[in-house]
């Protein structure tokens, strides 16, 4: 095993010379990556809080290719990388990642941002859980007040945080004041403004429709001191090119390796909505960070 | 001819007052145009190829079972666009038959499944259109000493009515679907606004999931007024008689 992978490494290695070789004949000018297409699937999140053509743009102009984000949400996205049909995955669900990575499906996952959730709801407050410290206690409470919650109820990664907190709470939902919408956030949110009703949402989805929306921030995220569980890390993964020969791999780690670098890095900082920032960049640190390349309490004796 | 120039006149002022505060980019829009544009009427003009002999065939010739053809033909006019989008992604992702074309997330595979969604509709009304048309029409060119291919063309002619009624409903049923194209097509535009595989449809989607009902409303009231002036178009060019 670990002879092949010496193997790989020189063929790796030769072939990046091999390469540096061509583009200096070329002048770089007709360089082979040019016009080349890169396919992203990613998060409704991502995309509708307008960040994806931020990175996407200045991605672009440095790599002179274009980048296709098919905004999809967590289980989609990932479900897309896993058919072949995408080159890299811009996700927020960690379970969700191993799972693909375990499978080898994904390789070289890193942590790219955060943000995190919130609760919002109604401004009559029917569960009164309105500055709560821990969401698992609001979300008892709206349980036991019976108060409308709507559910993403789509597999996204919303989705499965929303259970994580239901499971943590001991709460299993259900009945008439649950509602599953099988929808993206935006929608989630027009509709817990319609019904009036809670959900929980990401807040960069939340603010940067805050504007059309009637409900307000009940429980707060760790960004602003509430309770961990309710982080949003997302992460960023590209598809492995030994399942799937056709995926463009290299262009995938380019993404990979600009959105970590501290130019990209600073574009997700720089990058505010109405005066808030929405995403908080994780990539660049002095520290190692040995967990984001695994999955989760995975172990060396694992092989 | 002058008709035509004020016409061309008329639709130009009605855009450009909407054009002055319009909320989009001038270019995401155009280009949200063309390749709704581009996908459907691609997709309808090869459904038309596809139809027309079908239905000239079915309609002209006895079998046993064609009932049960015609049954299956009308049926297809009842397709849920988002079942057939499933289909095609299944057949053009990596992993299905055609995965080699690399077709998912492409304007072809939004074309094939439009194709799949209209050409029952074009069949199915080119169907009733031929099959009405008097035998005696038929006969009379046959008498005349005609071809089988002239026979075909005088129905067609007689027909003509009919069938452009059933290509604008196939068109109509294109370009308004949006369950297959976003699911083959992935809704993109390019980081600078221009639309990769993004319809007026998928727009409309999109603007709707963030909240922004206007804009919603602003593109589907774009998208009305150019199946209206395809209408026009067709029906001015078919001498107003459908």
């Amino acid at each position: 095993m670990i002879q092949r992978r010496e193997l790989l490494v020189a063929t790796a290695g030769g072939a990046t010379a091999a390469l540096a070789g061509c583009t200096g004949d070329d002048g770089g000018e007709n360089a082979e990556i040019l016009d080349e297409t890169l396919t992203l699937t990613t998060t409704t999140s991502t995309y509708d809080t307008g960040l994806l053509d931020e990175v996407n743009a200045a991605f672009e102009k440095r790599y002179g290719v274009d980048v296709e984000a098919v905004a999809q949400g967590t289980g989609a996205a990932l479900e897309t990388g896993r058919a072949g049909d995408s080159d890299v995955v811009m996700v927020h669900a960690r379970s969700l990642e191993d799972e693909f990575t375990r499978e080898g499906y994904g390789v070289n996952r890193r942590d790219l941002m955060f943000n995190d959730f919130v609760v919002v709801g109604p401004e009559d407050d029917p569960a009164g859980i309105d500055g709560m410290d821990e969401v698992t206690e609001a979300f008892q409470a709206i349980a036991d007040a019976e108060a409308t919650f709507v559910s993403r109820g789509d597999n996204s990664g919303t989705h499965a945080k929303e259970l994580a907190i239901w499971d943590e709470a001991g709460v299993e939902p259900g009945g008439e004041w649950y509602r599953e919408t099988g929808s993206g956030m935006g929608e989630v949110l027009n509709q817990a403004t319609q019904t009036p009703a809670y959900t929980l949402a990401d807040r960069g989805t939340y603010l940067s429709q805050r504007s059309e929306l009637d409900v307000s921030i009940r429980v707060e995220g760790p960004i602003e001191g509430g309770p961990e569980l309710l982080a949003n890390p997302y992460g960023i993964v590209a598809v492995n090119p030994g399942v799937h020969e056709d995926v463009n791999y290299d262009l995938a780690m380019s993404y990979i390796g600009f959105l970590t670098s501290r130019r990209g890095q600073g574009i997700i900082e720089e990058y505010t909505v109405e005066g808030e920032q929405l995403f908080f960049p994780e990539a660049v640190s002095e520290e190692p960070n040995f967990q984001q390349y695994v999955p989760e309490e995975w172990t060396s004796d694992e092989g | 001819m002058i008709e035509t120039v004020s016409a061309t006149a008329t639709v130009a002022d009605g855009f450009t007052p909407l054009l002055v505060d319009f909320p989009f980019e001038r270019n995401y829009v155009e280009s949200i145009i063309r390749v709704s544009l581009y996908v459907s009427l691609t997709a309808v003009l090869i459904s038309t190829l596809v139809s027309l002999p079908v239905a000239m065939l079915v309609g002209f010739s006895e079998f046993p079972g064609k009932g049960f053809v015609v049954a299956l033909i009308n049926t297809g006019m009842g397709f849920p666009s988002v079942v057939v989008g499933l289909v095609v992604l299944f057949a053009v992702s990596n992993q299905g038959p055609l995965g080699t074309f690399d077709l998912v997330f492409t304007k072809e595979a939004m074309i094939i499944s439009q194709f799949v969604l209209a050409t029952p509709v074009i069949t199915g009304v080119s169907l009733a259109a031929v099959t009405s048309v008097e035998e005696g029409v038929r006969d009379a060119a046959y008498a005349m000493g005609g071809t089988r291919v002239d026979v075909a063309l005088v129905t067609i002619k007689e027909a003509r009515y009919g069938i452009v009624t059933g290509v604008l409903a196939g068109l109509g049923r294109a370009i308004s679907e949006v369950g297959s194209v976003l699911i083959v097509g992935g809704n993109i535009a390019g980081a600078d606004g221009t639309s990769v595989t993004r319809t007026l449809t998928t727009a409309i989607q999109l603007e709707a999931r963030q909240g922004r009902f206007e804009l919603a409303l602003i593109l589907g009231a774009v998208l009305l007024a150019l199946v209206l002036l395809i209408n026009a178009i067709v029906l001015r060019l078919g001498g107003g008689r459908v």
